[in-house]
């Protein structure tokens, strides 16, 4: 675990550059953490973030069926939005843990 | 793969058999290669046919006689009913991990982006049409046109 700056913060992560402490997360992280990863933002980037930490919220695991079953986004345009390895892009956006599932 | 580049770029999967635990290997390696940003092609060939084949695939089983791995006598294996009960509990517990059922997993991998083909040999073998097919399948193709599509740097086939 180290400690780096990213949009003037200060935060937690980890070697595989996720954040640690989902506190220390802010919007302007989520932007800059998306220019790493060559993406803008746009509203329908920050529904899906926001339904991603929702689940973190809840401690319920997060996998591709359950994004094509959320209602928010299909998997699809999950693809669209994140074109490479989405669950794990969205994750590090949204400043929580890598998810877990083979699937 | 050379020594400069060694990122993988694309998966070929060829699946060959029907029982459900190898079509469940092979969707989960092709579902798991896009969820890394890696391409994935799936060529339905031989038995795997049955894994696209719209009234099949609902009936997938996974084999008692000759798998070491139930621990199970192969006597008991043979039993009437034992194949169904097997197959029963080993999909109770994939639901439990969240796993779907196949036709959800091939709609999961479709919308992901993995290229799904049948191999024009067994179709012919089985007597199979394209209409018996999962609908959203990309097409049926040649061993040869698999390869064709098989170039470039980081590509790694699997025979399943």
């Amino acid at each position: 675990m180290s400690e780096r700056i990213i949009a003037g913060t200060p935060v937690n992560v980890n070697e595989e550059g996720f954040m640690t402490d989902f506190k220390q997360w802010n919007q302007s992280i989520g932007t800059e953490l998306a220019g790493e990863a060559s993406l803008t933002l746009t509203p329908r980037h920050w529904q899906v973030i926001e339904y991603l930490q929702t689940e973190y919220r809840n401690e319920s695991p997060l996998s591709i069926r359950k994004i094509g079953k959320s209602g928010v986004v299909d998997i699809k345009e999950f693809y669209q939005l994140f074109p490479n390895a989405p669950l794990k892009t969205a994750a590090k956006i949204a400043g929580i843990p890598k998810p877990a599932s083979c699937i | 793969m050379s020594t400069q580049n060694s990122k993988l770029n694309k998966m070929m999967i060829i699946l060959s058999k029907a029982t459900l635990d190898n079509v469940y290997a092979a969707f989960v390696l092709a579902n798991g290669a896009r969820m890394e940003g890696i391409e994935a092609e799936m060529f339905f060939t031989f038995f795997g046919l049955e894994a696209v084949h719209k009234e099949r695939l609902e009936h997938l089983h996974v084999a008692t006689v000759g798998n070491p791995a139930m621990h199970m006598p192969t006597m008991i294996g043979g039993l009437p009913g034992m194949e169904a009960f097997a197959t029963r509990m080993m999909k109770k517990e994939m639901e439990q991990l969240d796993m779907p059922e196949v036709l959800e997993f091939l709609d999961i991998l479709k919308a992901s982006g993995v290229k799904l083909w049948a191999c024009k040999l067994a179709m012919d073998m089985f007597h199979f049409k394209q209409e018996d097919l999962y609908e959203d399948l990309d097409g049926v193709l040649t061993v040869g046109d698999f390869y064709q599509r098989s170039g470039g740097e980081g590509v790694q086939m699997l025979f399943i």
